[in-house]
């Protein structure tokens, strides 16, 4: 291990390093600030903000190249609390915190705060029960303290198996990441995308394991927290004055509150304006539902009744005279678009039907909590709110390759300081992405709305026509005036669109792509290291292989990394459903999996072999079943127990995790005298005497 | 190895500043989310005082109850003689 002297150094020229490194990034943003002035187009900014960051984070995996066991699996446990911090922040912040997070609270308001909440309080978690112990204990792998602790191949397979299993959910939800903002910004196609993001993720994870991804991770932290910050306060000073957001716009939101009342209110100007368009929305919520009760009755026969009506009325129009070509038009795009089938009918209507109903109720209140009908339907919306904060939380103290990143800490008292620092970064972008909703819903409310079709803001117009899902205006009671209900709005337009809301030259939206990516890659680099290190050093070297050289264990370890990689790259590029909906469950899984015997095989002596086999397969199984039974997904559908929504499955596998411990151990006998001096030993940073279990 | 009194002191003190921090870190969640609907009565610097909890005034408690476990136990540490050596 470094001499204390030898730690101080590492530390101080790290941060020269890294200063360095800040300094130059921002020297290249204003070149290509300048190359912008010069005429060069967009697409070619774009190619070179994706291209350079990505030769970036492969050079410094080039530099960090090694063939050291240690380095390779905890980058040599000499990262100093603050920089383990800033790697842990990009670790932990993906795609969907960098891109979702906002929007979503945009669209959910107080409801999204669940995710706010969810992704920090968890971090109490990991200081208080796990990150300190882990470290003292010294190993490479989650797996291995279970197989440590409880002995046996058993709960060590489980934990590979758990690992693996959300791990892999999770990458798919990052490799997506990547290929949707390549594909934006550079005009490459998604699948294409996906696999160029794939190059860079595994130059750097390739060459130099944990070593590599770390410091490349803390590169990545510095982009990405720079790229979100600079559009938010840029919003700030041009709506209030004031450059720091997260401050006034509690003000902000005051102004959008009242917005929402006039817009809910009929006899304002503008809530008349909302109404009409509502009215045309309930019309045609009506029509849907009035279609599907005919289809239920008349079946088949309603639809060729139907098409039949719709073509006499297209032979009705032609034989005018003189033609109504507006009217005709519209009546052949009506029969064109007529449902051929009762199945592809009943899709279609039941969308039409719930889309419409959605745009004619009024709008939410942003900062009303538990929003809903009556009180009823509120004290399910509650539960769910905290039954989805608990899961989201005991999940983060519970995901592997987060936990992992505290076993290279140089000490346990770095170990305790690092998670500090690792929340305090984490909390630099998520308390300001509240802040984000609510300005941009300022802007879309008072600027947007009210605004001419004929006359739009320029970045409305830009976004409508990149893509549809993102921005979508649509004239409907065709006063030429936009309402606030004929505006969709998907999440991701939010940290996406805000650097031309504010107003910002076209390098600023480069920079946050750039900053995007960095999210997706720093998270997608640790998930890969972590199943491919759960595969080669579990599964390999532990159970297969124990002889092995650290030459071949490292050499079965990078293939393992580039097979997972391409494997997870191929599933991505087939584009599965419900991202969103993985991503949840990984942390229901992993909560439920992992958190109860972990924190049991630290917190009690008495903890056995049986208590960890039965705690996680009775977790892991009771929470994989009620995703099954109950998520749409599955095409199951079972009734929900006691209304939890199925992202919150671990509300249930949590506590049967507990409860599964504590039976398994009391109905077998006390675990041997080295086991328990084992767990004496992660309780004491330092113990006379003690045993030695770090990892070689 | 035999534990001594003073380690079973120290391990006791441990378990106790967690319980704390871990009680606060439950009303702050769970309890302050619960009642957020009667604290939005309450104005903030222009928030609805549940809404401020649970976009910024959780956050900040977190990072605090991190803060302060890391220097509790690192001092601990010192004064019942389990610290890391400068090795």
């Amino acid at each position: 291990m470094a001499t204390q002297g030898s730690n101080q150094a590492f530390f101080k020229s790290l941060q020269r390093y890294y200063t360095f490194y800040t300094g130059g990034f921002i020297a290249f943003v204003i070149m290509v600030a300048i190359l912008e002035q010069m005429g060069v187009p967009n697409r070619v900014l774009g190619y070179i903000f994706l291209g350079a960051t990505v030769l970036l984070y492969a050079g410094i995996g080039f530099m960090s190249k090694t063939a050291d066991v240690g380095e390779y699996y905890v980058a040599g446990r000499r990262v100093p609390a603050l920089f383990n911090g800033m790697a842990t922040g990009a670790d932990w912040m993906s795609a969907a915190s960098f891109i979702g997070m906002a929007g979503t609270l945009y669209l959910s308001g107080y409801d999204g705060l669940a995710f706010v909440m969810g992704w920090t309080g968890g971090y109490c978690l990991v200081a208080l029960f796990l990150a300190p112990y882990l470290r003292k204990f010294g190993q490479f792998t989650i797996p291995d303290f279970l197989g440590a602790r409880f002995g046996g191949h058993i709960p060590r397979a489980i934990g590979v198996f758990a690992a693996i299993l959300c791990s892999f959910t999770y990458v798919i939800a990052q490799i997506y990441g990547v290929g949707i903002i390549t594909a934006r910004f550079t005009g490459l196609e998604f699948q294409v995308g996906v696999f160029v993001g794939l190059a860079g993720i595994l130059v750097c994870s390739f060459l130099g394991g944990m070593k590599a991804v770390t410091w490349t991770q803390v590169a990545q932290y510095i982009i990405l927290i720079v790229a979100y910050m600079i559009p938010v306060v840029w919003l700030s000073v041009k709506q209030t004055g004031i450059p720091i957001p997260q401050v006034v716009y509690g003000y902000q939101l005051q102004k959008v509150t009242e917005r929402e009342k006039a817009l809910n209110d009929k006899t304002t100007d503008v809530g008349a304006k909302e109404e009409s368009v509502r009215a045309i929305f309930r019309e045609r919520a009506a029509k849907a539902d009035a279609n599907l009760k005919g289809l239920e009755s008349g079946g088949v026969g309603f639809l060729t009744a139907e098409r039949a009506k719709l073509d006499a009325r297209v032979g009705e129009l032609k034989a005018a005279d003189p033609q109504d070509a507006k009217a005709l038009k519209a009546a052949e795009d009506a029969l064109k678009a007529y449902p051929v089938d009762p199945v592809e009918a009943k899709k279609a209507w039941t969308a039409a039907k719930t889309g419409s109903a959605a745009k004619a109720a009024p709008v939410k209140a942003h900062a009303e909590s538990f929003a809903a009908k009556d009180d009823k339907s509120r004290d399910i919306a509650r539960k769910n709110f905290l039954a989805l904060i608990f899961c989201l939380m005991v999940g983060t103290a519970a995901l592997p390759h987060i936990l992992m990143r505290f076993y290279t800490t140089p000490s346990v008292q770095e170990a305790r300081r690092s998670v500090f620092w690792s929340l305090f970064f984490i909390f630099l972008l998520y308390f300001t992405a509240p802040a984000l909703a609510v300005l941009a819903k300022y802007e879309v409310y008072h600027n947007l709305v009210g605004s001419s079709f004929a006359a739009l803001p320029a970045w409305a117009s830009n976004w409508a026509a990149v893509d549809k899902t993102l921005m979508s205006i649509t004239d409907i009671n065709l006063d030429g005036i936009i309402q606030l209900a004929e505006v969709t709005i998907g999440g991701d337009l939010i940290v996406l669109a805000t650097p031309e809301i504010a107003g910002l030259p076209y390098v600023i939206s480069g920079l946050v792509a750039a900053g995007g990516l960095a999210a997706a890659l720093s998270t997608a680099d640790g998930l890969l290291l972590t199943i491919a290190n759960a595969l080669s050093h579990d599964v390999y070297y532990k159970m297969i292989d124990p002889h092995a050289t650290t030459v071949r264990r490292i050499a079965v370890s990078k293939g393992l990394l580039l097979i997972v990689a391409v494997l997870a790259a191929y599933v991505t590029s087939l584009k599965p459903g419900d991202i969103l909906f993985l991503v949840g469950a990984a942390f229901s899984l992993a909560a439920a999996a992992f958190f109860p015997t972990l924190v049991c095989g630290i917190f009690w002596k008495r903890a056995n072999r049986l208590g960890a086999i039965l705690g996680m397969s009775l977790g892991l199984g009771v929470t994989a079943y009620y995703m099954y039974m109950t998520y749409p997904f599955f095409g199951v559908n079972a009734p929900l127990w006691w209304d939890i929504n199925p992202i919150s499955a671990g509300i249930f596998g949590i506590p049967l995790g507990f409860i599964g411990v504590i039976v398994g151990s009391l109905i077998t006998s006390s675990p041997s005298k080295e086991v328990q001096e084992l767990v004496d030993h992660v309780r004491y940073p330092n113990l006379e005497g003690d045993i030695e279990t770090k990892g070689a | 190895m035999q534990l001594t009194q003073k380690h079973k002191d120290y391990w006791r003190r441990n378990l106790n500043m967690t319980a704390i921090l871990l009680a606060i870190w439950f009303v702050v969640t769970f309890v302050v989310s619960y009642f957020a609907r009667e604290l939005n009565g309450i104005t903030v610097l222009g928030f609805p005082f549940g809404f401020y909890m649970g976009a910024q005034g959780s956050l900040i408690i977190y990072v605090v109850i991190i803060w302060y476990y890391a220097h509790y136990m690192n001092n601990l540490d010192k004064q019942y003689g389990v610290h890391e050596g400068d090795d």
